[in-house]
């Protein structure tokens, strides 16, 4: 752990995530204002002491509104890691430790996947059931699935063919053992970096989902959905565009810097530095 | 004046020294070795002769070349570099560009470096010069073989018509007959276009052939200097003479063994792999083990050797039970198998030791979890035991049993291979295949190894199949010896009888490509 | 087998690929919308419509057909062009989503464009002086690129050049062929608008990838023949890092048609997502299958050209040496 802090982005990156985050879940028990609250008195007021980010289209706190947009945000985002890690990891590892046609399916059925942009998912699924913000999660969710199946496959085949998984066949390991105990904590900081990366892509998926109404609808919200909201008023209310959209960029930054810093700092590959020059 | 002059050379990654302070001459014409076990830092002072050091090395020192100090600036470096210098590197395959046909590679050198009238060579000349037909130049890197790559290096190393090359490790990569036949085209093109060569190398028998003069470097020192005959013939210093004693393999405690009833017969094995073509059709099969037939005795070391690819592998890996036979079976202790068959009874009597001491190790288990896998194997052993077998295991290989508790990036490559041949013997086997087992070590520690699975032998009464392409390592430990070529068993017999009257025209080969022995 | 004809084979075994991806696609969108409630026939003749009229029609379009033989009239359809009838724009789908094309194609096109000419040459700029203050500059410019959502970064783009400046039009589209000036410039900020997060990747990856060739012995090589580090990337590196960058560029240029969806609500063009959202709205399912279809079409056809790309630069991937 100390390891890990000791890269300047990476505990920059992660503290700001989590700054971020915790708003977010501070958002569930207690915002300045409650975000359901319309007074259309208040309507459009600039930052004040009171509000400190003013107030939108209907009289919100911007503040409030901020606080747990973020949060499904980010709940979106995790979420749709969670199923990407959850469906495609397993599948990536079985291809890589049954080999054969699994792997042959497993490729093929993440190229087929590859082919359907989560919006495309988005768009279905809305058809379907209508609107919302699980659909965003699945479709996202499914976004990740070939992503993630690819960087396990991807690190495990490397991994695979080192003679201590050769060893743990002769010992008798079954193909599952093998994936679960030698196979999946090798591979583990490849995809701790892409989850990273994935939630930041995530975010940015949910916000266009929600923006063009395929995802978060009223009353919930989610920072995609306050730009929505303020489309139509921002030649006239800019900072109702501007400030949701500074949120995002400053939560994927954040989310990126974390990625490249961790990357840094477990890459194997990077911290072995020039391996031939050395012989 | 000496055609290449350095002093006082430094090379440091940022605290750590890896070159330190030393001196080099090298006259017109002049053949020098260094010699060096890994890290010894013999890499990096020929990468900082030529100012290709990677990132991150800084050099401090006076490198001269023909009295005139080297120029500071990157590209008249470069272009002196190019144009004086030739150098030739370690692994062809890395080292060629993959997208770009030999022919142009070796053309852009030339145009680089020959743009004065006088200088008549063309690409045809230099691959004919390196024993490359035309047709080669047409390829891309990925269609030769190993030892053709280096060829094409080599005529790019020549196309400026240096009055240097640098060699660094130039057949490490090759195998033993190609290696030897590498080796001569280096001498052969030095002496014909009075070349100096400095010859990097960690194998002192390849330096004694092909330098005049040596240098022996260790831990960034050069210890030793002189002709060839001298240092090798009579070392002053003792780390050069240990490292003369590891290159003779002299296993202290090879004696002839008894040998006892058939263990392990291997009947008609066959292993064909599936080819597809381009259009995924099924092509004809590629024959990597071709009906082989052979038996070890109880006790007996037996040696399979052959050239790359020969299929030598692929056999190892059937008996072991990590590989399926097309055709034919193996029979051990009584009962048949056909590879990934092997029952789970049987499977703890047959160990297999890799060749990597550094893949054969999770580095995210301790070296006891490690070694107590194979223990998975024996149904009826009680948790318990599981300690006290370890601990018999490190300590049969002279370790102490407080290392399982360290992770593997703990240990040196020696240790490794000791603690891989602990993990093989945890189970009490009887048959231990053993895959290269010191080729992937430095030249000092290789003899401790051997003398160790000597001793393992006649203490446990273990019976060795040794993989190799190491005929003077075969000679030192084996009974008996199985040639193979092209998944065929060629040739069989005493070490002595095949290495003194080789019959089969592969055997001639190989034993004509050994370098002699030293002094 | 010469090399001609291991080209031959690669590319006819991603054709293979290509065409069942595409029909197993077609599949799961055709039975996906299926199990969809609702009528299109009660739909077109309104709700006052008498059972017997809309059985009729229902008769008339082939719905009362199982769903295995519309599936195939619909895809024997779409062989000849004739994607349906949508029942709320009273319009041949095919048609409709060409119009839309006309605005989404060339959006997503210049945006690949200008990400590329933009994107690569910051990214070999960086690689070149790693560690300089311009390296650091570039990248900073990227990490904040990739981390602007494209739909706000128009929002920003609008309030500066078109209400703040007036240089460009606002929003909506002049057709082709009323006045192609006007249509060029009313792509002008979307196009960028989609541009920058693009261009900020391929940075990030062109750069990543020529730092990392940059290590490689074949570097070193070329520096031996006497060549300086910039020469030798130049003429060595830089193809080389392009084949990761090719893989990203297919995917791009997938999603960027996916983007344009988004966008084009910033800017009130008439593009497929505008048609596609409409159609959501009305529930007029052939119109939703009909677009998503294209659009998968667009995005699996975009793949398929970046796979035979790759073979025509890495000879290594002809053979199927690589996996």
């Amino acid at each position: 752990m100390k390891r890990l802090l000791a890269h300047p982005s990476l505990a920059i990156g992660l503290s700001a995530t989590c700054i971020f985050a915790l708003l977010g879940l501070v958002s569930l028990v207690w915002t300045p204002f409650p975000i359901t609250e319309i007074d259309i008195g208040r309507r459009f007021l600039a930052p004040t002491a009171e509000h400190w980010l003013g107030t939108d289209n209907l009289g919100r706190d911007m503040v409030s509104l901020l606080m747990s947009g973020t949060l499904t945000s980010f709940s979106v985002a995790l979420l749709a890691v969670v199923i990407g890690v959850g469906v495609g990891v397993p599948l990536g590892l079985a291809a890589v430790a049954w080999g054969g046609w699994v792997e042959w399916l497993v490729l093929r059925l993440s190229d087929f996947v590859f082919a359907f942009p989560a919006v495309i998912v988005a768009i279905l699924i809305t058809t379907l059931v209508g609107p919302g913000a699980i659909n965003a999660i699945v479709a996202i969710g499914i976004f990740n699935i070939p992503v993630f199946a690819r960087v396990a496959r991807g690190g495990a085949l490397s991994i695979a063919t080192l003679d201590f998984v050769a060893a743990a066949r002769l010992a008798g390991l079954s193909n599952a053992r093998i994936a679960l105990r030698h196979l999946l904590p090798n591979i583990m900081s490849l995809i701790i970096v892409q989850g990273t990366i994935q939630m930041s892509l995530g975010i940015l998926s949910e916000a266009g989902l929600s923006y063009i109404g395929l995802g978060t609808q009223p009353p919930e919200t989610s920072l995609g959905l306050m730009l929505r909201d303020a489309q139509s008023l921002f030649l006239i209310h800019p900072l109702l565009s501007i400030i949701p959209g500074l949120c995002i960029v400053a939560i994927v930054i954040a989310l990126n810097i974390a990625g490249d810093g961790l990357r840094d700092a477990i890459d194997p590959r990077l911290r072995q530095g020039p391996r031939n020059v050395l012989a | 004046m000496s055609l290449l002059d350095v002093r006082d050379l430094v090379v440091r990654f940022g605290d750590v020294v890896a070159v330190n302070s030393i001196d080099l001459t090298l006259d017109s014409g002049e053949r020098l070795g260094i010699i060096g076990e890994s890290g010894s830092g013999k890499t990096l002072t020929a990468l900082a002769i030529t100012d290709l050091l990677p990132e991150g090395a800084t050099r401090a020192g006076r490198i001269s070349i023909d009295g005139a100090p080297t120029p500071t600036t990157e590209r008249a470096m470069a272009r002196l570099r190019g144009k004086r210098i030739g150098m030739v590197f370690q692994e062809p395959m890395t080292a060629l560009n993959p997208l770009m046909r030999i022919n142009d590679q070796i053309a852009e050198a030339i145009n680089l470096n020959c743009l004065h009238a006088s200088a008549q060579i063309d690409t045809p000349q230099l691959l004919a010069e390196v024993g490359l037909e035309q047709k080669h130049g047409d390829r891309y890197a990925h269609q030769l073989s190993g030892g053709q790559r280096q060829r094409a290096m080599i005529a790019m190393a020549l196309a400026s018509q240096p009055d240097i090359l640098i060699a660094d490790e130039p057949t490490s990569a090759l195998d033993l007959i190609t290696q030897r036949k590498v080796l001569s085209l280096i001498v052969e093109i030095c002496a014909r276009r009075r070349m100096a060569l400095l010859f990097i190398s960690h194998d002192l028998k390849a330096v004694a052939q092909v330098c005049s003069r040596v240098a022996v470097m260790h831990k960034g020192r050069i210890v030793e200097t002189g002709s060839v005959s001298n240092v090798l013939g009579a070392p002053k210093e003792d780390y050069t003479r240990r490292l003369i004693a590891a290159s003779r393999f002299d296993v202290s405690t090879h004696q002839q063994h008894s040998v006892g009833a058939p263990l392990l017969e291997v009947e008609g094995l066959t292993r064909d792999y599936r080819q597809r073509n381009a259009f995924l059709l099924a092509g004809k099969p590629l024959r990597a083990v071709d009906n082989v037939h052979f038996t070890i005795g109880t006790g007996e070391v037996l040696a399979l050797v052959g050239p790359s690819g020969c299929g030598k592998t692929t056999l190892a890996k059937i008996i072991v039970g990590l590989d399926t036979a097309t055709a034919g079976s193996v029979r051990f202790a009584g009962q048949s198998y056909r590879g990934r068959d092997l029952p789970k009874a049987l499977r703890r009597d047959i160990s297999l030791v890799f060749q990597d001491p550094f893949s054969s190790f999770d580095p995210r288990l301790t070296i006891g979890n490690s070694l107590a896998e194979p223990l998975h194997l024996e149904t009826g052993l009680d948790r318990a035991q599981t300690p006290a077998r370890l601990a018999e295991a490190v300590s049969a290989v002279g370790l102490d049993p407080a290392m399982l508790d360290r992770y593997p990036h703990e240990f040196s490559g020696g240790q490794r291979q000791r603690l891989a041949i602990a993990r093989a013997l945890v189970t009490r086997p009887r048959l231990l295949v053993l895959d290269e087992p010191v080729s992937a070590l430095d030249v000092s520690v290789r003899g401790e190894v051997l003398d160790l699975l000597a001793r393992l032998r006649a203490q446990f009464g273990l019976t060795y199949l040794i993989i190799s392409h190491d005929l003077d390592m075969v000679a030192a430990m084996a009974d008996r010896v199985l040639v193979m070529q092209a998944g065929k068993i060629v040739e069989e017999g005493r070490p002595s009888a095949i290495f003194s009257q080789p019959q089969h025209q592969l055997t001639q080969d190989l034993v004509a490509a050994r370098l002699p022995e030293l002094g | 087998m010469g090399p001609s004809a291991i080209m031959t084979a690669y590319i006819a075994r991603r054709l293979i690929g290509f065409g069942v991806t595409l029909l197993v696609a077609a599949m799961v969108i055709f039975y996906l919308l299926d199990l969809l409630p609702g009528d299109p026939a009660q739909f077109i003749l309104g709700i006052n419509a008498t059972p017997d009229s809309v059985a009729r029609l229902r008769l008339q379009m082939g719905l009362d057909a199982p769903a295995y033989q519309r599936f195939v009239e619909w895809l024997g359809g779409m062989l000849r062009g004739d994607f349906g009838m949508s029942y709320t724009q009273r319009a041949p789908v095919a048609s409709l989503i060409w119009d839309r094309l006309g605005v989404t194609l060339p959006l997503a096109l210049a945006a690949m464009v200008i990400s590329i000419l933009v994107g690569l040459p910051l990214g070999i700029l960086a690689a070149r002086r790693r560690g300089k203050a311009l390296d650091t500059s570039i990248m900073v410019l990227a990490q904040t690129g990739v981390a602007i959502p494209n739909f706000w970064f128009g929002m920003l783009l609008t309030l500066i050049f078109a209400v703040g400046l007036r240089w460009l039009p606002p929003g909506g589209f002049t057709p082709w062929g009323e006045d192609s000036g006007a249509a060029l410039r009313g792509l002008i900020l979307p196009s960028l608008a989609l541009a920058l997060p693009q261009a900020s990747i391929l940075a990030r990856v062109m750069r990543t990838s020529l730092v990392e060739v940059a290590g490689q012995d074949f570097i070193r090589t070329a520096r031996a023949k006497g060549l300086t580090m910039d020469e030798a990337l130049w003429r060595h590196g830089v193809r080389n890092a392009m084949l990761p960058v090719l893989t990203i560029l297919g995917l791009q240029f997938a999603y960027l048609i996916a983007g344009t969806i988004v966008v084009e609500n910033v800017f009130y063009l008439p593009g497929l997502g505008r048609l596609i959202y409409t159609a959501i709205l009305e529930r007029d399912l052939i119109l939703v299958r009909g677009a998503t279809i294209i659009l998968i079409i667009a995005v699996t056809s975009t793949m398929l050209l970046t796979d035979i790309a790759y073979a025509v630069v890495d000879p290594r991937l002809r053979e199927g040496s690589r996996t």
